[in-house]
């Protein structure tokens, strides 16, 4: 077994260039137990050395007040690895050392790699490593991670570090007086005690009761309530006292005291700097310029908008090819296999699941291609520190946009690679509200249905309502982003308090790595559900089937229609220039089944839900055909054009070419421009298609929240559609 | 020496820190986020709706919301 290395570091440190420099392709992306975040793990073996590397989420701080930094300290407290490398900005010393202090204090093995030596040298900035090594009592090793370079003598440290057989180094800082004596005092009880003994170092728990660090205090009340109680006696004198006396809270004061530690430390000849360290640099002289009261905003708009159609427009030839590989498969298998329910469920069951899951996959792969370019290079913070104002109303965040952007929000995205690319979101209630929101948009596969529509009925104003119906997803999304913040995800917004780090430019390397993780997990865990929900909706289609003697009776009508006909008019009918006689034939067959196809489909347990339903639907409009059609959407929105047809006795539709179902609806005395609106607006806003339920669930880390968007999106959705139809009978709009 | 609410800096001007009066989650992140009393800012920048802020702080850029940067009291020369 190698020995466990745990990366740490401050975001934007190089933790995962250093993690990609060590580990290369040998790397494996998980979540940490029962949490979204995400745990990478990887192999180092090299020198002689070998290392099981784990990458910690990038934090600045180790309070319990983010899910990062909990796991984090978590992780480090119960795994114990055996060497922690702490990742240390070098152009930012003081800020990542900050974090290095708080490892120490955990009395943690640790060794620190100073990063980016070669930025901090251009920005003027000299440290002496042999001088803060021995100041803190700990390696520091010079890297840099995006080339590699001194990689191997980190390696070597590490391994030193993690078989010295010693005793935790005792670190510790001084707080002042009133703090100091508080904690020797608690220290020597929790020894005493053997408070929450082994798991953390005794100062360390007295520091946290002092900071008011809620995950340490009920694990210490469930430890030994009395102890504990007596400690946070102890914590509230001292926090009265220090409060009349210097008007702050202890934890105030720790962090001050800390940060003057540092100060002080990097006075004592470790830093040298030729300039300013406020001085304006290269990234601040761009920044002048990005985000420039009116420039900003108009690059950000052809950056975004130029995102999407890379994504969406290059993922178009290797969608094209996954699509056909399946039509090949599909058409081989229909070829070859006797016609049933075996061939039934390969061809629409199984082929179609998976190719629908692998058709997903070019374009989350050019997403996430795009989002790690704006990510690496340090654009998508300043995308959300622009856009803030605005979606912080909603109560969402600045960085909310590439998510609804991505959904749809320019009419034709997609709503799973929106919901994974709220992975960018920090804040974890300002997340779960985009991702809940995102598919509101209208996603390329609501478009057929809408174009239908529109087509038939309102024909002079396509343009026009396209648009409309753009807006009104954008206001529905943040409508309900708002009314969620207020009600299931209410709290105070997250602190906007981020770094807006220097740009870079990225690593062809780390991008590709980045985009092949991410689109692997999704075809991993992705795939496997979605082809079992995939199969259950082949099954609601299909079954129960005809019964006995109506199947009979088809098969009777077709096989007379067949005898009827004269033999060289049969032999003509797969010819391409058919004589008349023949096209009407086949054309009478294809009517047959279509027929057959209808009355089935009617049948199955879809069909009987759909006509179940239809009670309380027509409220809104709509008939059993229209609901069956709807109740297919969920598999994807795209078959719901495909299901009309078929409820329709259209036979098979393509939902790009749907003349003939345009017309069989402009003639049908059921349909007017009110249901056709009625019908947008429902299929605009009801539950997501269940891939993007699966990604919901993946990336909100509970079935629940999968569960509640299906009701909860059908809900508002048939409460507008009834709003929208009854109202517009009640004034006879649009021939309603 | 003046004392006022951060929110009031204007584009380029440099203070102090003062006091902090934020508590609880936003009181931590403001201070681990490196300011502290005594700390000097400069500040760098506003979104283009006025709202955030981005400041120079111990060397880095540091963005908050002007609701935020109200907890902050600083004194200006």
């Amino acid at each position: 077994m190698a020995a466990t290395l745990a990366l740490a570091g401050n975001p934007n440190s190089g933790k995962t260039s250093l993690f990609n420099a060590l580990t290369g392709a040998r790397q494996h992306v998980g979540n940490y137990p029962g949490v979204t975040v995400e745990k990478k793990e990887g192999f180092y073996k090299d020198n002689g050395f070998e290392f099981h590397v784990v990458d910690l989420p990038g934090t600045y701080s180790l309070t319990a007040f983010s899910l990062e930094e909990l796991v984090a300290r978590n992780y480090l407290v119960t795994e114990r690895p055996k060497v922690v490398v702490d990742i240390v900005d070098a152009s930012n010393l003081e800020r990542n050392l900050y974090l290095t202090v708080q490892f120490l204090e955990l009395g943690l093995p640790v060794c620190i790699a100073l990063n980016m030596v070669d930025v901090a040298r251009r920005d003027g900035v000299e440290i002496d490593e042999k001088r803060l090594s021995s100041l803190l009592g700990v390696p520091v090793v010079s890297t840099v991670a995006r080339s590699g370079q001194g990689k191997r003598e980190l390696m070597a440290a590490a391994a030193a570090r993690a078989h010295e057989i010693s005793e935790p180094t005792s670190f510790s800082i001084s707080y002042g007086d009133d703090i100091d004596r508080a904690l020797l005092e608690m220290g020597r009880w929790i020894e005493e005690g053997s408070f929450l003994s082994g798991r953390y170092p005794s100062r360390w728990v007295a520091l946290k009761y002092l900071e008011s660090d809620e995950e340490v205090i009920s694990e210490g009340r469930s430890a030994d309530a009395e102890l504990s109680a007596k400690l946070e006696t102890k914590v509230r004198a001292v926090a009265s006292h220090v409060s009349s006396t210097l008007n702050i809270q202890p934890e105030g004061l720790i962090a001050d005291h800390r940060y003057g530690f540092i100060n002080a430390l990097l006075k004592r000849g470790v830093i040298v700097r030729r300039y300013d360290e406020n001085r304006i640099r290269l990234s601040d002289k761009i920044d002048r310029v990005l985000t420039n009261r009116f420039l900003g905003p108009l690059i950000m708009a052809a950056v975004v908008f130029t995102l999407y159609q890379v994504t969406f427009s290059s993922s178009e030839t290797p969608i094209g090819w996954v699509e056909s590989f399946f039509g090949f498969v599909s058409g081989l298998a229909d070829t070859y296999l006797p016609n049933g329910l075996l061939k039934s469920l390969l061809i629409s069951g199984i082929i179609d699941g998976v190719g629908g899951v692998l058709g997903f996959v070019p374009l989350i792969m050019f997403m996430f291609l795009g989002i790690a370019i704006l990510e690496d290079t340090g654009y998508l913070a300043r995308i959300a520190f622009m856009l803030d104002r605005v979606f912080a109303a909603f109560g969402l965040h600045g960085s909310s946009v590439i998510p609804f952007i991505v959904g749809g929000g320019i009419a034709g995205g997609c709503a799973v690679p929106g919901i994974m690319a709220a992975r960018t979101l920090r804040s974890p209630k300002e997340r779960l509200a985009t991702l809940l929101t995102v598919p509101f948009m209208n996603c390329g596969a609501k478009l057929p249905l809408m174009a239908l529509l529109i087509g038939t009925f309102f024909s002079k104003h396509e343009g026009l309502l396209m648009f409309l119906f753009t807006v009104l997803a954008w206001l529905g999304a943040l409508a309900v982003a708002k009314l969620l913040r207020m009600t299931v995800v209410r709290g105070a917004p997250t602190p906007f308090v981020m770094e807006l780090p220097p740009y870079r430019l990225p690593t062809l390397k780390g991008l590709l790595i980045h985009t092949w993780e991410r689109t692997w997990q999704y075809i991993k865990k992705a795939g496997t559900v979605i082809l079992g929900i995939s199969i259950l909706l082949w099954a609601m289609m299909t079954f129960p089937g005809l019964p006995q003697n109506t199947r009979l009776a088809f098969e009777t009508a077709e096989r007379n229609l067949l005898a009827a006909a004269p033999a060289h008019v049969k032999d003509q009918m797969g010819l391409e220039n058919a004589s008349p006689e023949a096209a009407a034939l086949k054309q009478e067959l294809e009517r047959l089944r279509a027929e057959e196809a209808e009355v089935a489909l009617r049948n199955s347990f879809a069909g009987r839900i759909g006509s179940f339903l239809e009670p309380v639907s027509r409220w809104a409009g709509f008939d059993w055909k229209i609901n069956i059609a709807l109740v297919g959407g969920i598999a994807a929105k795209e078959v719901v054009v495909s299901t009309l047809g078929t409820a329709y006795s259209l036979g098979d539709v393509d939902p790009e070419e749907s003349a003939s179902l345009s017309e069989t609806l402009a003639a049908s005395p059921d349909w007017s421009g009110l249901l056709a609106l009625s019908v947008i607006l429902f299929s605009m806003f009801y539950a997501p298609c269940f891939v993007s339920v699966v990604c919901m669930v993946r990336e909100s880390g509970s079935w629940k929240w999968g569960a509640f968007s299906i009701i909860f999106n059908t809900t508002l959705a048939f409460s507008l559609a009834v709003l929208v139809y009854q109202g517009g009978r009640f004034f006879g709009l649009l021939g309603g | 020496m003046a004392q006022i609410p951060m929110r009031r800096l204007k584009q380029g001007q440099s203070a102090v820190i003062a006091s902090i009066s934020a508590q609880g989650e936003l009181g931590r992140r403001i201070r681990d986020m490196g300011l502290n009393p005594g700390t000097s800012v400069k500040i760098q920048g506003r979104a283009p709706l006025n709202d955030p802020v981005a400041l120079r702080v111990r060397g880095f850029t540091l963005t908050l919301r002007n609701s935020e940067a109200d907890f902050i009291l600083v004194e200006v020369e």
